[in-house]
């Protein structure tokens, strides 16, 4: 400490050292946080249904899906990536996941929201196997943070189902 | 800046920067801003510097006492010896 550099130095660290601590306590407080996130989605309307000329299946829906997720924000999250996916079962594969609608919730202030929207991405399948088929409807979450891990998880909403015919 | 002063400095930087931690991230959050932690932080830092950095007059109180030339003349000290370089120019001329 006896000289100005080495003092400057000194300080430069130690604060560099605790702003790490900060930021790791930071992280660990989101622990504290039970979220409960809600979500609903209804398929209002198949507005197309069709095979093409390849073979595969191709939906266009209208969605109107309204979730609240406010209770994931905390004072450490800089925003949640969140996105719908279709899930359902063929005989090729165990688990296909389509995903059909996504969105980027900046702020707590818009964690909850109603939406009517057609699919943004085709729903196709690999394959002809979507006349009839039950699928789920899943919302997705990737939570980040500030400071610290990413963190997933999802709400899975069960019972829809697609006409048995093309339309 | 004196020994006293070095450590006043050490202490007063650590202690400082400690206790600005503590309130950004108490008020932080409570009031459930990260910015705001970061802001108090990054203030208490600066204010850290501008303390204990310059060479201010209070780190400079304890002054080293040197012994007075007199007294160093008394006990003068011992001069190296001249033979070494005479030594050398020999070694040198041999090596030649």
């Amino acid at each position: 400490m006896h000289s100005f550099g080495y003092r400057a130095n000194a300080v430069l660290t130690f604060a560099v050292t605790i702003l790490a601590v900060i930021c790791t306590i930071a992280s660990i407080s989101d622990n504290f946080n039970s979220a409960t996130p809600t979500a609903e989605v209804q398929v209002s309307n198949i507005n197309w249904f069709q095979k093409q000329p390849n073979g595969d299946d191709v939906v266009g829906l209208t969605l109107n899906i309204s979730a609240n997720l406010q209770s994931l924000f905390t004072w450490n999250t800089k925003q949640v990536f969140v996105f719908l996916a279709a899930e359902y079962e063929t005989p090729q594969n165990s688990l296909n996941q389509v995903s059909l609608w996504d969105g980027i919730i900046p702020a707590k202030e818009h964690a909850k929201f109603v939406i009517q929207t057609t699919n943004k991405y085709h729903f196709t399948d690999q394959g002809s196997n979507l006349r009839g088929k039950e699928f789920n409807l899943t919302l997705h979450w990737h939570v980040m943070p500030k400071t610290g891990k990413m963190s997933a998880n999802r709400i899975v909403m069960t019972g829809y189902r697609l006409p048995d015919k093309y339309r | 800046m004196d020994w006293q002063g070095q450590k006043l400095a050490e202490q007063l930087m650590q202690i400082l920067l400690v206790g600005f931690a503590v309130v950004a991230f108490g008020v932080g959050y409570t009031i459930g801003s990260f910015q705001m932690m970061l802001l108090i932080y990054a203030g208490g830092v600066v204010l850290t510097t501008l303390i204990t950095v310059p060479n201010w007059p209070f780190f400079n109180r304890h002054p080293l006492k040197w012994l007075d030339p007199i007294e160093a003349e008394r006990h003068p000290k011992p001069q190296p010896a001249v033979v070494p370089t005479k030594k050398k120019t020999s070694s040198k001329s041999h090596q030649k």
